[in-house]
């Protein structure tokens, strides 16, 4: 196989090599039910409670709030169907914006079908909220606000704390799906007014599989799971002991390098992002220029279609993703490049590359040089770029 | 996802280019959605399409099947070239992804809308040729950035 360089850590993160040593021991020496009474069980059980200790750290949270799920999207699910099971006497109204995650914009439509009322903010061209328009969009009967912490397209990072000071302000619960965010980033539920985040393991070079939920005490959140009375009796299920061990190294070790980290991703993600600003004509980087996740870079190129894109970058071994309609599996392009602006056409040509702090120098050069051949020879076959050269030969 | 033949047409197209004075041009597709297609036909006096070139934007198997309708029809009289159906190119591809069928239905849209035009610069009727459907939707906006 020929060199991989693997530029879509959005997606998915490779399992750092020290989170997998500590996860292997509890497949098959310390296997045993952490719920067990008898000694065999107090290793398992002492791990999650490690591991819970080791999440909870990175984001100021106690460890009783932490709930390990299955995932980003449980985590998502549980967050907004269960509030809203919880407070529907309160009110039966939420917001949201319109470029969360489909986990929660897919809950979001069930939960309309169930008779809840939600409202999508709208995002600006740099795919973030207005204040002002959550302040006005918060009503009496407004039971829980969820924006996400950073978009996994655009990687456009919200105003969190001041989000979570107006909602709290208002009376209103606030949620976060920081599924991109978390261990990436610096997150302080406190300082943020979370009452509620959503994180999964496999997005900071944890085992995929496993995820977080964290909860503010007193929150009356329900069990979204039933069954045993695992995670305090509101997450049931036998506890994924290797998944939890491992989330919880992935997040020791995600907080311990976070600040060389950022700094190292920054700077070549701004050095990816000048390279094609200065080199490769009609580009246009999408999400905010500097409150962006460190390894985000998504640029649209007018004429071509990403899928085309991927495929030919993919035969010179690079990793990336689109937000075409022909990989999103419908006829519309990404619904968050949409909702930053840009007209159909252009969407269909976006490309996201998400480095790693693995990603050297070298890659990215690689990737630009190809990038740069690969985005001229589909403008020489496209007829929009023809007809776009013939206009202004006009 | 792809077949090797949709790859190899894809990576390796067939027929890319423009034909200037172009008998009959035909543009198909909608940039909304994702595709356009262009086919260009040289005709002779026989009515044989001496050659053909195609331009698309789209995905991979949007030039996939340009590539292989091109091929497909090259040589062929124009009455001929209308018995290419989308069947025949997605089997000529080894077959694509349900997702992508609609490509093939661009592709052989293009076809007749490029016969279409031919025939009516030439003022003449292809029997079994009905107006194509171009839904070419918006052309691209000037915007600058």
């Amino acid at each position: 196989m020929k060199k991989v360089i693997y530029l879509d850590n959005a997606a998915t993160t490779k399992v750092n090599e020290e989170v997998l040593k500590e996860m292997l021991p509890y497949f098959t020496e310390v296997y045993s039910n952490p719920s067990a009474v008898y000694s065999f069980a107090a290793e398992g059980k002492k791990a999650v409670m490690e591991a819970r200790n080791q999440v909870a750290s990175v984001i100021g949270a106690k460890p009783e709030e932490i709930y390990f799920t299955g995932g980003g999207s449980e985590s998502d699910n549980w967050a907004l169907k269960a509030a809203a099971e919880a407070y529907a006497e309160k009110g039966r109204h939420i917001i949201t914006t319109k470029i969360e995650h489909h986990a929660i914009l897919h809950t979001c439509e069930y939960l309309e079908n169930k008779g809840f009322e939600i409202t999508y903010l709208d995002v600006d061209s740099d795919g973030r909220i207005s204040l002002e328009e959550l302040e006005k969009a918060i009503r009496p009967d407004t039971i829980l606000v969820s924006v996400m912490t950073a978009n996994n397209e655009i990687g456009t990072v919200e105003p969190i704390a001041e989000i979570g000071r107006i909602a709290h302000e208002k009376g209103t619960l606030f949620h976060t799906d920081a599924v991109q965010a978390y261990g990436h980033i610096p997150i302080n539920v406190d300082d943020m007014n979370i009452d509620m985040l959503s994180a999964s393991g496999h997005k900071f070079n944890g085992p995929k599989g496993i995820g977080v939920m964290y909860i503010r005490k007193g929150i009356k959140i329900r069990s979204f799971i039933h069954g045993g009375a695992q995670e305090r009796g509101r997450r049931a299920g036998t506890s994924n002991v290797p998944g939890i061990v491992g989330i919880g190294k992935a997040a020791a070790l995600a907080d311990k390098t976070m600040n060389e980290r950022i700094k190292k991703e920054v700077k070549l993600r701004d050095y990816l992002i000048s390279r094609i600003e200065n080199e490769i004509p009609y580009a246009k980087l999408n999400g905010h220029r500097t409150d962006r996740l460190p390894n985000n870079v998504n640029f649209c190129f007018r004429f071509i279609e990403g899928e085309s894109l991927l495929i030919l970058l993919d035969q010179q071994g690079i990793c990336a993703s689109s937000g075409s309609a022909c990989t999103s599996g419908s006829l519309d392009p990404s619904h968050v490049l949409l909702a930053i602006g840009l007209p159909h056409e252009i969407a269909h040509g976006s490309l996201r590359l998400t480095l790693s702090d693995e990603t050297t120098k070298e890659e990215i050069d690689f990737v630009v040089d190809e990038l740069k051949k690969i985005v001229e020879r589909l403008r020489s076959m496209s007829p929009l770029y023809e007809d776009f050269l013939k206009n202004n030969a006009k | 996802m792809y077949s090797e033949k949709v790859i190899d047409h894809f990576t390796n197209p067939r027929n890319v280019g423009e034909i200037e004075n172009a008998s009959g041009v035909g543009t198909v597709g909608n940039a909304k959605c994702g595709d356009i297609m262009r086919i260009y036909f040289d005709i002779d006096e026989n009515q044989v399409i001496r050659d053909v070139k195609f331009k698309t934007f789209g995905c991979g198997a949007a030039v996939a099947t340009s590539s292989m309708a091109t091929e497909l029809v090259k040589g062929k009289t124009v009455n001929e070239a209308l018995e290419v159906t989308n069947k025949a190119v997605m089997e000529a591809l080894d077959g694509l992804p349900p997702v992508k069928v609609h490509c093939s239905l661009l592709a052989e849209q293009a076809i007749h809308a490029a016969l279409w035009d031919y025939a009516e610069k030439n003022g003449i009727v292809i029997e079994g040729l009905e107006k194509p459907v171009t839904d070419i939707g918006e052309t691209v906006e000037e915007e600058e950035y």
